[in-house]
Order: structure tokens, then C-alpha cells, then sequence
């Protein structure tokens, strides 16, 4: 065994047993006595309930209600807002919100009672969409005026001012839709008493999130609930919160039936109940002068919450926050508006509410460079952040930006330039180019202020165990961060150890999201790791660090002012499609990415998520469609929400950029987000040219091309 | 009407007696605690449940127990230890194919089915094989290198 490095070629330490099918996931655990649950939910989108009529359940079985709350309870979820009920109560707000947990044995004698359950409703005119929402069709949901959140951002000149000298002014309105997660392993969670104490096993980014938000429904401390994060079968987001929507109703059921009950969602319930990406609308009015230069951006952005806040203030402000893009705008003024529907509460998904108006600022540049007859590409870099620009909060770029150099890279793989040439506008070939960015770990100062994030090594003998809160949902953190200990230990990393969190034993790292995890708890990691190295001689011992912000870079949480992050991923993309003009079938014919990480803690890994996040982010634009009426979400299964198989897009060429970030270990940046950001748009670029059609709303299904074709007409 | 449905899973003989519409995903999960076999989505779409039968790779959440008489089935727990399920394992390994993890057993299954039938697949012959099998995670390059590296490195085991 010899000392593992940072750019040595590993294999992924949960490979094996996860290819052997030996890796247990929630619904493969049983213990003894474990019973079942199932959740009874909401069949409206809003309306009271007039009487919930239970039929006379067999013995063994229970259902449970917010009537079970003891005394010393209150009925919230605490997630980042307590808004958000455990059991619904007197009245819904969306169809799917729990009513109630059915408990018992078999499975299917639950299926059968479940169905007799029934709620008598008086039923009220649901808010839907936005634009719904901001017209209180139905009153109002939230407040006087369904605004739930908002924030704005200003930076340079006076909007009036600014208008006042332009030449002509460009305004468009762009959309994107729900995206739904599936993750491959739905929604599951097991609890039972493990030595008098709660204790739940289950799939989740953040254990530490579940047992904060569910505490409190039983009155008790966050302490006195145990959570073991079981190998978890994808997540991106979509197991940040709404864990906590499983682990209430369950803790309720076993604080009165005592016994372990496992609850495993059924995909058509992974579907239809359970968070989705914020469908968005961003208005951008942009001031330009006689040869096509942007004196100024005003953005309105709304983000469709659904019926509780949750995470969606916090989204909006990312979303707010990297709406100009990789952009140094002269001028520009950003409001965002978080708005209360009838629908699934939004929540956490890949890239965090950058992916909305990241989109609309790359389709607005480019539909500004077409009108003036510049290439987008050309275009856009003239605007290139750098280091040193101005951010929309008024912060800096402290780190270089290297677009220009990535941008070389593709359009040299693809033969960008000579093909932006010759294909011509409505030809059926199109190629599209998308630059972006995502702002790593909680923004500002939030990593020290709010999350105070811990990370622990363990020496005993001559094997070192890493203790965090960080999970491994796929992204392949248990490796990395086991290469960057061993690494700084210099020592083989088969030596190095990182079992899945255990609240009771690990300290709390904050949650695995915010493409945080690498670039801040891989820091503290990797200085507990240096320190211990140094002590090696010491015997067995321990070291505990707490993570340290960089001094001298000022944040504002109050008027969100400052540098807002201080180490960004970079990307760039193209993509190049053929489009049938008598069928609108569109075939991918290249997909080609450049990012910058900082620096790849291990390059598999990082080719591995660049693959993934791309496709994700092409299904996004091209295919995942999941449209809501009345309430009710129409897409129930995998075979009408489609996501991209193995046919659908061409094998992809990728490349990185070398820029190490200053406080990062081995100067790696978040990236797990960073690589879902912007390939929509190169696609919706690319088919936009290929059609000589504008398109302002993603997804954009063959079979809604037609409408975009005659829109652009 | 027979009362009993008998097959072999693993080369072992199974017999079940009960309603033969029971999915056979659910005897072998629960009944055979083949937990390797994963249910994503019950409805034949997402390929996490492939298992082998009578040679041809079939999705064991839309298949009826009945429908499995007198039939030969794999899993991947009937393959992870015979030399050609250890040298697929350890291309998906070495090849970056495994992130969640939870679509691979199926991938297995599906790469097994395939190079048995094609020792020498192409990029495409693969992505045809797997597109039955979703996978949310890794956008499929490196599944589709791996099973590449697979074909090459057993080169005889597959003749």
C-alpha cells in the first residue's frame, strides 16, 4: 500500500457492493415486527374538510392524524420555514398534502382500507399558476397578495436614468417548467425505538435536517432523535426536505404504536406528491443603444412555490443572484418574487433556482445578438465577468474567470465557428452555445454565520475515520472526501473510513447540498487531516475543526449586498441538432462541455457528474414535461414523464479547466450543480436556429415545436 | 389448473403455491430476499428489477409469478460470483459506471444478457441493449464505456 494522491486513478469505494446488489437501501431493510404505512392525502388542490370518515380498521391497524400530536407537539415541519404542516388540519392547500399515515401489517390490507378512507371536502377555487396567483383567482393563499417572499438587487445606474438614453429597448418574457427529480429509488424511511429513543433509517441528504424539522411534533429535542442515512439511491435535492414530509407522519405513528413502520413510496406517489424544480417566469427588459450594446437589464423573476415556503425563499435568492448570468451588465435592477399556489410545494433540485434564470438571461442574450446580427457567442463573452467585475449584489470576482479559454476549447471540438457560419437560420441544422456559472456553498457569509459546519477525524491504530454529516447520495463524496484525507494524511486510502452519518455519533457538517460539501467540509476535512498528520505519533486520538470564512469579504444578508460567493463554477456548451422539419423529431448530433471545478478531486468522478448533469439538464429543455391542471399533476408515471435513455443524446465530449481556488482543498469548487446549469440552453439555442423559431419556455417537446414556429411567424 | 408454480432461481428449485398473479418481483425480494433485484418504478419502465429469464433480460415487476413456471431465472445474486458477473462488476468499477447504484443491478443483468448474446457490441448494439434501463444519475458514457471494457477484457468468457 502506498500513499493515495490527489490525481491518482481510484475506484469509487461503494462501487463493488453496489454493483453486486449487496448495497441495502431503505425498502430492502426489515426488522422484526416492522409494520407498514401508507400516506392518506389531500384528493383537492384547496378547500376545508368537512369530516375524514375512517372504517372500522382490523386489529394491528392504525391511522394516524394531526389528532395524535400529543399536548407538548406542534403540527410543523421545521424546515427552513415552520410553515409547512405535518398533517393537514381543518383544510388542504394542495392535492397530495398528508392527511393522515395508515399503519398495519400488510400491504395490502392497507391498499384495500386505504381506499375506504374518505374525506368530505368543501371544495374552493385553487390557485394554480403564476400568473393565478398574482391575480388571487381563488383569494388569497398567502398574505394579502400571494407573495410569500421577494428581494431585489440593484447595481450601477438608475433604471429611469438608464431607459432614458437607450436607443431601443428589448423585452421578452421567459418560462420553464416543474421538473421532477427521479431519482431512481423513491422517497423511504423506516422508524422505530432503538433504545428508547426515535430512530429513524433513511434516504436523505441531510440527516440533521430531519431530526431538527421533526422534533418538535413530539416536543422534543433535536438530540433525542437519532437519523442513519441508509445508501441513497439518488436525490439531487429532492431528499433535502421533503424527507422530513415522510419522517413526521412516521414519528407520530411510532410514538403511539410503538413497533418499527417502514414507509416506501410507490412511484406513481414519487410522481404526483412529492417536491418539484420552481416552474419560473422572468420578464427581462433590457436597454440597448444604436449598435445593439446593453446599457442595462431590469428582471422581474417569479418562482411558482406551491403552497409552503420551505426552502423557495432561499431558491429565489440564488435564482435572483445568478440572473445576469456570467455577465458584467452596466447596469441592472433584479426583483424576485417568491408567489403561493395550490400545487406540491417547489423545493431543492440540482443548481437551486440558478437553472431558471440562468436559462432566461442566456436565451434573452442571445435573441438580442440575433436581432443585431451578432453571433450569441461573440456576444456574449464581450460581457464576460472577470476577475475584479462588479456582481449583481454589488460584491467582486475574486477569482480568475476562465471563459474565454473554455470557450476555445469547444468551439474548437465542435467547429463551432465555420458551422454557426454555414448552417443556416430555419435550415433544420442548428448549433447552440450557453455560458454559466454557479455560486458555491451558502451564500455570503451563511457558511460561518448560519451552518457552522463541523467535520471529525478519528485515529485509532493505524486507520483514520472521517466523522461528518455528509452524505453519499450518488455524487461520489464518500470517495472524494476520503481521497482528500488520505491524501493530506499520506497515507493509502483503503486506510481511510467514512460510514453513512449517524446523528448520534458524527457531528453536524450541514446539509449535503449548495455544492458545498467538497469545497467546505472537504476543507475542514482536510485540515483536521493535516493536523493529525502532523501529531501522527500521538497514538489514538481525535480532531475536531470548525469551519473559518476568509476574512475581508463582506455580506449583507439583510439587503443581500457583497460578495455572495467566493468561489463560482464556470461552464460552457454546445450543442448541435438536426431538426425533421415535417416530423419536429430533433436528433442531438454533439454535445461538447467545458467546466471549471477549481480542480478535479478525482477526474472520474467529475467526468461521471459532467455526464449526468448535462443529460439532466437536456431532458429539462427537450422532454421532461409535467404539467399541472386544477391541482393535480398530469404525469404520473415514468412512461409520460420521460426522462433521457441511453438513445437519446450522443456520447459527449468534455473538458476542465485548471483553476484552483485558493481555500478550497487541493483548491477544488462545488461542481455537483455547477454541470446542470446551462446545457438547456445550448440546446434551445441550437433548435431555435435549426427552426428559425424563438423559443421563450422550456421544455420544448417535438410536439409543442409547431406552436413555437407559429409564435415566431 | 395446476395448483403450483415451479421454476429455478439461481439454480435453485422454487415452488410457490398461492395467487399466481403475485408480481414475481415480490417472491423474489421478499419471499428469496434477492433484494439485489430493485423495484423503481413497478410498471416494466426503469429496468432496476431486470433479471434473466430462459436467457432473454425481462423487467420481474410486470411479470406474474404463473408466468414463471417451469422457467430458468438469474439475478444478479445468481451472477456476482461466476466469472463472467465478476468481470462486468469490475468494468462498472473500474469504468466509473456506479454512482447511486441503484439502476446497476439491472445494468449488470442487462450487460450479462448482452455480451452473451454479442461479444463484440458496438457503442450503439450497448445503448440499444440498456435503453430499457434508466439511469438518472450518470447520463450513461461511462455505463456504456464500462460494458465496452467488459467485452474486451473477457474476450474468450464471452465466446
Amino acid at each position: 500500500m502506498s500513499a493515495t494522491k490527489i490525481d491518482d486513478r481510484i475506484v469509487r469505494v461503494d462501487a463493488m457492493e453496489k454493483a453486486r446488489g449487496e448495497a441495502l437501501y431503505v425498502s430492502d431493510i426489515k426488522f422484526p415486527g416492522m409494520i407498514y404505512g401508507t400516506l392518506v392525502r389531500s384528493s383537492i388542490a384547496r378547500g376545508k374538510i368537512i369530516s375524514i370518515n375512517v372504517p372500522d380498521l382490523p386489529e394491528g391497524y392504525s391511522f394516524i392524524t394531526a389528532d395524535d400530536i400529543p399536548e407538548e407537539g406542534r403540527n410543523e415541519l421545521w424546515m427552513i420555514a415552520k410553515d409547512w404542516r405535518c398533517f393537514a388540519s381543518g383544510d388542504v392547500k394542495y392535492v397530495g398534502e398528508t392527511i393522515g399515515i395508515l399503519c398495519g401489517p400488510d400491504r395490502n390490507m392497507l391498499s384495500y382500507l386505504k381506499e375506504r378512507i374518505k374525506v368530505e371536502y368543501e371544495e374552493e377555487v385553487p390557485a394554480v399558476t403564476i400568473d393565478d396567483a398574482l391575480s388571487l383567482k381563488g383569494g388569497p393563499i398567502a398574505g394579502e397578495d400571494n407573495i410569500m417572499c421577494s428581494l431585489y438587487c440593484e447595481k450601477g445606474e438608475k433604471m429611469d436614468d438608464v431607459f432614458r438614453k437607450a436607443d431601443s429597448i428589448f423585452e421578452e418574457t421567459l418560462e420553464t417548467g416543474f421538473q421532477e427529480h427521479v431519482h431512481l429509488e423513491t422517497n423511504s424511511a423506516i422508524v422505530r425505538l432503538e433504545d428508547g429513543r426515535f430512530t429513524f433509517y433513511i434516504s436523505a441528504q441531510c440527516p440533521f435536517y430531519v431530526r431538527k424539522s421533526v422534533a418538535g411534533l413530539l416536543g422534543l429535542r433535536p438530540e433525542d432523535i437519532v437519523v442513519k442515512q441508509t445508501t441513497t439511491g439518488g436525490a439531487f435535492g429532492g431528499k433535502e426536505h421533503f424527507p422530513d414530509v415522510l419522517a413526521g407522519p412516521l414519528l407520530v405513528a411510532c410514538n403511539k404504536i410503538r413497533k418499527p413502520i417502514k414507509l416506501v413510496f410507490e412511484r406513481e406517489e414519487d410522481m404526483l406528491y412529492s417536491v418539484k424544480r420552481h416552474p419560473s417566469k422572468v420578464l427581462f427588459k433590457t436597454a440597448l443603444d444604436k449598435e445593439g450594446n446593453i446599457l442595462g437589464i431590469d428582471g422581474k423573476i417569479y418562482y411558482n412555490c406551491g403552497a409552503y415556503l420551505s426552502a423557495s425563499y432561499v431558491v429565489l435568492q440564488r435564482g435572483v443572484f445568478h440572473a445576469n448570468g456570467v455577465y458584467d451588465i452596466p447596469s441592472t435592477h433584479l426583483v424576485g418574487y417568491g408567489v403561493a399556489t395550490n400545487t406540491f410545494p417547489s423545493d431543492a433540485f440540482r443548481g437551486f433556482g440558478a437553472p431558471q434564470t440562468l436559462f432566461a438571461i442566456e436565451m434573452h442574450l442571445s435573441h438580442i445578438a440575433r436581432k443585431f446580427g451578432f453571433d450569441p457567442a461573440e456576444y456574449k463573452s464581450r460581457y464576460f465577468l472577470k476577475k475584479g467585475s462588479e456582481t449583481v449584489t454589488n460584491g467582486h470576482i475574486v477569482e480568475d474567470v476562465k471563459l474565454p479559454e473554455m470557450f476555445r476549447q469547444i468551439a474548437d471540438a465542435s467547429d463551432y465557428e465555420r458551422k454557426s457560419k454555414e448552417y443556416e437560420i430555419g435550415s433544420g441544422k442548428g448549433i447552440g452555445i450557453s455560458f454559466y456559472n454557479h455560486g458555491g456553498a451558502f451564500t455570503g457569509n451563511g457558511e460561518q454565520a448560519i451552518i457552522k459546519a463541523h467535520a471529525r477525524l478519528v485515529k485509532t491504530g493505524d486507520r483514520v475515520r472521517i466523522e461528518v454529516g455528509s452524505t453519499e447520495m450518488g455524487q461520489g463524496f464518500q470517495t472524494a472526501l476520503r481521497k482528500i484525507a488520505a491524501n493530506a494524511l499520506e497515507i493509502d486510502i483503503s486506510r481511510v473510513d467514512y460510514p453513512n452519518p449517524d446523528t448520534s455519533r458524527v457531528p453536524d457538517s450541514g446539509p449535503t447540498a449548495a455544492s458545498r460539501s467538497t469545497m467546505v467540509v472537504g476543507k475542514i476535512v482536510e485540515d483536521c487531516a493535516l493536523e493529525m498528520k502532523a501529531r501522527w505519533d500521538e497514538g489514538d486520538f481525535s480532531v475536531e475543526k470548525e469551519y473559518v470564512h476568509p476574512d475581508g469579504h463582506p455580506w449583507d444578508q439583510d439587503t443581500f449586498r457583497g460578495d455572495a460567493y467566493l468561489g463560482y463554477g464556470w461552464g460552457a456548451c454546445i450543442v448541435e441538432v438536426e431538426v425533421d422539419k415535417l416530423t419536429n423529431e430533433v436528433t442531438t448530433k454533439g454535445i461538447w462541455s467545458s467546466h471549471d471545478v477549481g480542480k478535479a478531486i478525482d477526474e472520474l468522478i467529475v467526468h461521471g457528474q459532467v455526464n449526468g448533469g448535462v443529460i439532466q439538464s437536456l431532458g429539462y429543455a427537450s422532454m421532461e414535461k409535467m404539467e399541472n391542471r386544477n391541482g393535480h399533476f398530469r404525469q404520473s408515471s415514468m412512461s409520460d414523464y420521460v426522462v433521457p435513455t441511453s438513445m437519446d443524446f450522443p456520447k459527449q465530449e468534455w473538458f476542465l479547466v485548471d483553476n484552483p481556488y485558493q481555500w478550497g482543498p487541493q483548491g477544488a469548487k462545488g461542481m455537483g450543480e455547477l454541470v446542470f446549469n446551462g446545457a438547456d440552453a445550448a440546446y434551445t439555442d441550437a433548435v431555435e436556429r435549426a427552426l428559425g423559431a424563438t423559443i421563450c419556455k422550456i421544455p420544448i417537446p417535438p410536439e409543442d415545436i409547431e406552436e413555437a414556429i407559429d409564435n415566431a411567424r | 389448473m395446476r395448483d403450483k408454480v415451479v421454476f429455478h432461481v439461481n439454480g435453485k428449485r422454487v415452488e410457490f403455491e398461492g395467487n399466481p398473479m403475485t408480481r414475481l418481483i415480490d417472491i423474489l425480494r421478499d419471499d428469496l430476499g434477492l433484494t439485489g433485484v430493485k423495484e423503481g418504478c413497478g410498471e416494466g419502465e426503469c429496468g432496476a428489477c431486470s433479471i434473466i429469464k430462459d436467457g432473454k433480460l425481462v423487467t420481474s415487476c410486470i411479470i406474474p409469478v404463473g408466468a414463471a413456471d417451469g422457467s430458468e431465472i438469474l439475478t444478479i445474486e445468481g451472477i456476482k460470483d461466476t466469472p463472467k458477473g465478476i468481470c462486468i462488476t469490475e468494468a462498472f468499477r473500474d469504468g466509473g459506471a456506479v454512482q447511486c447504484g441503484f439502476c446497476i443491478p439491472g445494468m449488470v443483468m442487462a450487460a450479462y444478457a448482452l455480451l452473451e448474446e454479442n461479444h463484440h457490441p458496438t457503442e450503439e448494439d450497448i445503448r440499444m441493449a440498456i435503453s430499457g434501463n434508466i439511469c438518472r444519475c450518470t447520463g450513461y458514457d461511462l455505463i456504456v464505456s464500462s460494458v465496452q471494457l467488459a467485452a474486451e477484457r473477457g474476450g474468450e468468457l464471452w465466446q
